[in-house]
């Protein structure tokens, strides 16, 4: 629901914000939406050439290993736990940013950390992940997997696979790297003093934004 | 300048729409999220071992609970809904260029293809030689032939 405004409220008549979000948090949006088109050129490029090639893969046959279970037959299991990592340190974020509203400066801190905590853990899945793909010989420029078919297969499915992921994998590591910045910044009292944590919610705008577009890796990759 | 920026951050966060950020919607957009992901998991799980919703019925329904989460995410964790309406627009009508950016280019695929599948022989026959048997929902026969 859009916020109630007072009925004849003159937003674009000057002196105030006519969107009554602070300067930076606008700015922060706006850089989100041409990330998306980023983003949405990659999948959007992805898409495309999947459908001028004959055959793809089969992810379920090219996703289906576990950490420390040697060769198994678990597609789906992995990334599940990878999704599911995601979405919980998007509940700490929120949660965070809740406690900056009400001045809560433990509370920031605590589940800042646990943000923090959960970007390391998808980083160090995805770390597996790609490294258990290159025991296997994929890698940019080759691609051990044949079509679900059994014909041979180009190597798009892996330039595209590692590219995009690489270029979330990085947001997330940047992610990572602010969320930790701003934990600082609030172990050193900077919000309190400043009066608020603004600077929480930018950075948790920015930390949805990967989990919003890992949602769509998620289904591109792995489940069409 | 300092004047005219009278909705100073401070104040933003007191006195408008923006301390609705109580706990109880946070956790119940949680839940719906997992609940779609965990929905998506079980119908692949079960298209595996029965084949039984056709891959296109599927991947349809993939694509609508995705947007699902996305809206979810976007709405709630990132608490778009709760802005200004003119906001939201300058947000969300650029991002509908990707619904048509979506069906051009996936259309221009898929009509390469039909093309190259039409005029190259080369490449329709490229399709027909197999390396590897099809992948059945449970193969178990590529794992040694990789190493």
């Amino acid at each position: 629901m859009a916020q109630a405004i007072p009925a004849g409220q003159k937003w674009w008549s000057g002196g105030k914000s006519p969107f009554n979000v602070e300067y930076g948090k606008l700015m922060m949006w706006y850089f989100l939406m041409s990330d998306s088109f980023t983003f949405g050129a990659f999948l959007i490029s992805y898409g495309s050439i999947r459908f001028a090639t004959n055959g793809w893969p089969d992810p379920n046959h090219v996703f289906r290993a576990f950490p420390f279970m040697g060769e198994t037959n678990m597609p789906l299991v992995f990334v599940s736990l990878m999704t599911f990592i995601l979405i919980m340190s998007s509940v700490t974020m929120v949660l965070a940013v809740a406690a900056g509203h009400n001045h809560d400066r433990k509370k920031v801190t605590f589940y800042m950390i646990l943000t923090v905590i959960g970007g390391l853990m998808f980083l160090s899945c995805q770390a597996w992940e790609w490294w258990h793909l290159h025991s296997e010989g994929a890698w940019w420029g080759q691609n051990p997997f044949p079509n679900a078919d059994g014909s041979k297969a180009t190597t798009n499915f892996t330039n595209y696979f590692f590219t995009i992921t690489g270029f979330h994998g990085f947001h997330v590591f940047s992610g990572v790297v602010i969320n930790s910045i701003m934990l600082i910044k609030n172990l050193r009292g900077d919000f309190e003093k400043r009066g608020h944590y603004l600077m929480i919610e930018k950075a948790g705008l920015y930390w949805h934004f990967v989990d919003l577009v890992w949602v769509f890796v998620f289904t591109c990759f792995y489940l069409l | 300048m300092s004047t005219v920026e009278t909705t100073s951050p401070s104040h933003a966060s007191h006195d408008n729409a923006h301390t609705t950020f109580d706990a109880k919607p946070i956790w119940r957009t949680f839940w719906i999220l997992l609940g779609i992901t965990l929905v998506e998991i079980t119908l692949a799980t079960i298209h595996l071992k029965t084949g039984f919703p056709s891959k296109y019925i599927l991947n349809g329904i993939y694509l609508i609970l995705t947007c699902a989460k996305a809206f979810y995410i976007i709405a709630e964790f990132m608490h778009l809904r709760h802005e200004i309406k003119n906001m939201i627009m300058t947000i969300a009508i650029p991002a509908l260029i990707f619904v048509w950016f979506i069906i051009a280019f996936l259309w221009d695929g898929s009509s390469y293809n039909a093309l190259r599948n039409r005029y190259d022989a080369h490449y329709r026959d490229a399709n027909n030689v197999k390396v590897a048997p099809p992948s059945e929902p449970t193969d178990k026969e590529h794992g040694s032939k990789e190493q």
